[in-house]
């Protein structure tokens, strides 16, 4: 299935999950890796750890809401594979990005930016095997 | 205060994710399909994020602590290790199969596809599952 390309609106969304990144670093001192804040707030050791990562992740969930207000559209999302693959990249996305210590968000905008030697090789390393993973599914067997 | 503040930088970070097209697994797999419907609009969203994130941090830096107090908790290791290497190298494939990634999925829960709140569930089942396997405390780096 193809879809639009939209270079102007992703640099600007783009533009804002930098603005979210430095909003927190600024504030609260942290990196913005939404695998660190959900497993942080899975596993929170003290009362202290949860809260600030709970709002966090409730201001995320409000994003789509605030869109649907101003513009009177949900955004676009379309989901071309099924409930079982879901479930097994989901358990394979938990598990990598935790043993790696980072996902796209963490290793990507806030580990390169910051110039990361770990995030420089984390970066890379995912980008190819997603494409890998990618070229597989579509092109060899035919998913 | 410093929950209001938390509340609007997701909510910030958020807007960023769905007005890019990240949140749209149809759009993120289609990145990584350079042998078929390439759409290479998310390599915008890096370049966008990473100018502002490389400028903005360098300037909130020249601080001594953040706003709320709290001094930065930026982290420090250099060690390429096959935990690094192999963890990354697994989220890329589960990233490739689901189109997912949990900070495109954390918002992406407020449109309301249940999808994503299977996708979000595995997820944590993913992180128990690393608990198991390697028990050793691994500190987020992110």
């Amino acid at each position: 299935m193809e879809t639009a390309f939209t270079p102007f609106a992703s640099l600007t969304g783009g533009a804002f999950i930098g603005l979210g990144a430095v909003l927190l670093m600024l504030g609260l001192g942290r990196i913005f890796g939404a695998t660190g804040i959900l497993s942080g707030a899975v596993f929170a050791e003290s009362r202290d750890e949860l809260t600030w990562r709970l709002a966090l992740i409730v201001g995320m969930v409000l994003a789509p809401g605030l869109i649907f207000g101003v513009t009177g559209a949900m955004p676009a999302l379309t989901v071309p594979i099924s409930p079982t693959m879901i479930v097994i990249g989901g358990v394979i996305v938990g598990l990598g990005a935790s043993l790696g210590s980072g996902c796209t968000s963490g290793h990507g905008v806030c580990g390169l930016s910051r110039l990361s030697v770990r995030s420089l090789v984390a970066v890379p390393t995912f980008m190819v095997t997603a494409a890998i993973t990618v070229f597989l599914i579509r092109h060899v067997f035919g998913g | 205060m410093k929950h209001l503040y938390a509340l609007l930088t997701g909510l910030v970070f958020g807007t960023g994710i769905a007005l890019s097209g990240m949140m749209d697994p149809a759009k993120v797999l289609n990145f990584f399909d350079v042998a078929g419907a390439w759409d290479p609009s998310l390599a915008f969203v890096m370049g966008g994020a990473l100018v502002v994130t490389f400028f903005g941090y360098r300037l909130v830096w020249r601080r001594d602590t953040a706003l709320f107090g709290a001094r930065f908790q930026v982290p420090t290791s250099t060690t390429i290790d096959a935990r690094l290497v192999g963890g990354s190298a697994l989220f890329g494939v589960g990233w490739g199969i689901a189109g997912f990634c949990p900070g495109a999925a954390i918002p992406a829960l407020g449109t309301g596809h249940w999808e994503v709140a299977l996708f979000l569930a595995a997820v944590t089942v993913g992180f128990f599952l690393r608990r198991v396997l390697s028990p050793m405390p691994a500190k987020a780096a992110s």
